[in-house]
């Protein structure tokens, strides 16, 4: 893509989902739909994590940890510490980074099927240890907490308290999507500098990685640190919309569908993970009028796809311009 | 001529085997090493020993007399010894500039934040990068196959890759795991020429090999292993007439030794 064909559309990504999309709602009427545009973003968040471990050449099965960890610390925050949500936000992200340094350390040598199946437990220790901690109020969760307050900085009032809003619901879209926007920005120019050759050299071969010395431990941990990063953030803005968390807040369930977001997405592309999450997203919500179908409807279309576009949605467009070009 | 490595009683066990018994031996700076023996004899293992990436049971690689035997394979190539692989150990997926850029890592000023950020010293990185991956290209007759995606190139080709991924790292010492391995005579010819021009450069080399017409006529100095100990070692004029090499390799002394 030429630099003017990526601004062109990098803007009208921008202006559809900052403008287009309220727009729209706000014409139909249609306000339901901010809560299910705001959850794709959030969980788009927690797959583009999902997918960088799959760039370092590692199935990860345990993103759903991090979004419950994540949803936590910014819940024990703000309730019983009073700290601003705005503040908690980046924190949650932090904590989760430096569990999974804590944990990535020794996982990370793990690979295959043996690092998935660690991970995947990881989801369900974190699910047991909310359950079972004093400071995570159980079974119970926490509840009532307070919306985000007001963000000032130097007296300067940047983002206003959300619980004085009209319509919090468009002020938590505009959240979630501007950290999607961030997240996803983020992850493209990591992949695309050279970072993302290291990340590549790892995914291909680590042992010739390791002896054209590249530290593969510390890039391991690395990646795996940002991709729990992103987890806490989407978890502590999942815990601040629905303005609780519980134990069963993110399962195995969803640390399996952050994965098959981005299968379906394409494991080859950055933004994989946010295709996936939307069609995934919305593809569950329109197969409900099959009723009892609607899962067998699901898993055979998620089948057929993995067997002819093994690449995910995204290889299409591959696809297509190679035919174009081979019949041109 | 410097002693550049010294190998001093390097021992290798795994649970009951002993892969690599003892062995000593010293690499002379500027010098074509061969290290041969039958199948199975232990010289892959005593190769990944001095690359560091497996660790000793007893004994010790000294690098320029600094002990590098408990390093990570990472921090002994930083000193300057890299190992290339037997098989064909490549980067698949990326083109064959980029695996020979990729490999320029070890080189690279700018960390990993300034790549994030595109820093100006990641920028120069990157330029120098270019500019010495294509003369490494160009040095090893690669030039003209550089877009390709390494996977789709042929035997000979991702041989001479991997020393190319190997040169990119600067290296002091050069290890080589078996480069002539499954080449017809050819190729193995045009590969002999380029592991002298990489002494030309001024590497050091150490090899491990199983053909023996090439070996002879690569190499300085021969060591050879049998049942993971050091059994003989001189200039190849003197190993094909050694007694005890001649019986490690009975029956087939002929072909085998280059005789």
């Amino acid at each position: 893509m030429t630099r003017v064909a990526k601004a062109a559309s990098i803007s009208a990504f921008l202006a559809v989902v900052f403008i287009l999309v309220p727009v729209l709602i706000i014409a139909t009427g249609r306000t339901d739909l901010y809560y299910t545009l705001t959850s794709v973003a959030l969980l788009s968040i927690a797959s583009a994590g999902v997918w960088l471990t799959f760039f370092i050449g590692r199935i990860n099965i345990g993103q759903g940890a991090y979004a419950l960890m994540g949803g936590y610390v910014s819940a024990i925050l703000v309730v019983n510490y009073g700290v601003s949500f705005w503040l908690t936000l980046p924190l949650a992200g932090l904590f989760c980074a430096a569990a999974s340094i804590l944990i990535g350390y020794p996982i990370l040598r793990l690979r295959g099927v043996y690092f998935a199946m660690v991970t995947l437990v990881l989801t369900e220790v974190a699910r047991l240890l909310a359950l079972a901690l004093p400071i995570t109020n159980g079974a119970k969760g926490m509840v009532s907490i307070p919306l985000p307050g007001a963000l000032s900085i130097f007296g300067v009032t940047i983002i206003p308290n959300f619980a004085g809003m009209q319509s919090p619901r468009l002020a938590f879209y505009l959240l979630a999507v501007t950290m999607m926007v961030l997240c996803f920005a983020a992850m493209y120019r990591l992949v695309n500098s050279r970072i993302g050759k290291l990340c590549q050299s790892l995914q291909q071969n680590e042992e010739l990685a390791s002896s054209i010395g590249v530290n593969i431990a510390y890039l391991r941990v690395i990646a795996y640190a940002i991709s729990s990063f992103f987890g806490g953030v989407a978890g502590a803005i999942f815990a601040a919309i629905s303005q609780s968390i519980y134990p069963s807040s993110f399962t195995v369930t969803d640390s399996i569908n952050f994965m098959l977001n981005c299968f379906f997405g394409g494991l080859g592309y950055v933004f994989g993970p946010m295709l996936g999450t939307l069609v995934l997203y919305f593809g569950w919500d329109l197969l409900f009028q099959t009723g009892k179908f609607q899962l067998l409807i699901y898993s055979t279309l998620m089948i057929v796809l993995m067997l002819f576009l093994p690449n995910g949605l995204l290889s299409l467009g591959d696809l297509l311009r190679k035919r174009g070009s081979n019949n041109g | 001529m410097v002693d550049l490595l010294q190998v001093s009683g390097l021992t290798k066990r795994f649970g009951g085997l002993v892969a690599v018994n003892n062995v000593s031996f010293t690499v002379r700076e500027k010098e074509i090493l061969a290290v041969i023996g039958p199948n199975g004899a232990g010289k892959s293992t005593l190769f990944k020993l001095i690359a560091s990436f497996l660790r000793p049971t007893s004994g010790e690689v000294l690098f320029k007399g600094e002990r590098i035997s408990d390093l990570a394979p990472h921090i002994a190539a930083r000193k300057g010894i890299v190992r290339t692989f037997q098989e064909t150990t490549i980067f698949k997926n990326m083109s064959v500039r980029e695996n020979v850029i990729i490999a320029h890592h070890l080189r690279s000023k700018a960390n990993l934040l300034g790549f994030f950020l595109g820093t100006k010293l990641a920028k120069a990185d990157e330029q120098a990068f270019g500019t010495s991956a294509d003369e490494i290209l160009e040095f090893l007759g690669l030039s003209a196959i550089s877009s390709e995606i390494a996977k789709n190139l042929p035997h000979g080709h991702l041989r001479a890759l991997g020393i190319a991924i190997g040169l990119a790292t600067n290296p002091t010492i050069l290890l080589l795991d078996e480069p002539f391995a499954g080449m017809n005579h050819d190729e193995t010819m045009k590969a002999v020429a380029m592991v002298r021009r990489l002494r030309e450069r001024g590497l050091t080399v150490l090899l491990v090999e199983h053909d023996m017409p090439a070996v002879m006529k690569i190499s300085d100095r021969i060591v050879v292993i049998n049942f993971g100990e050091k059994i003989a070692e001189g200039t190849p004029a003197e190993i094909q007439s050694n007694a005890k090499v001649i019986e490690a390799y009975l029956g087939s002394e002929d072909e085998a030794i280059g005789l």
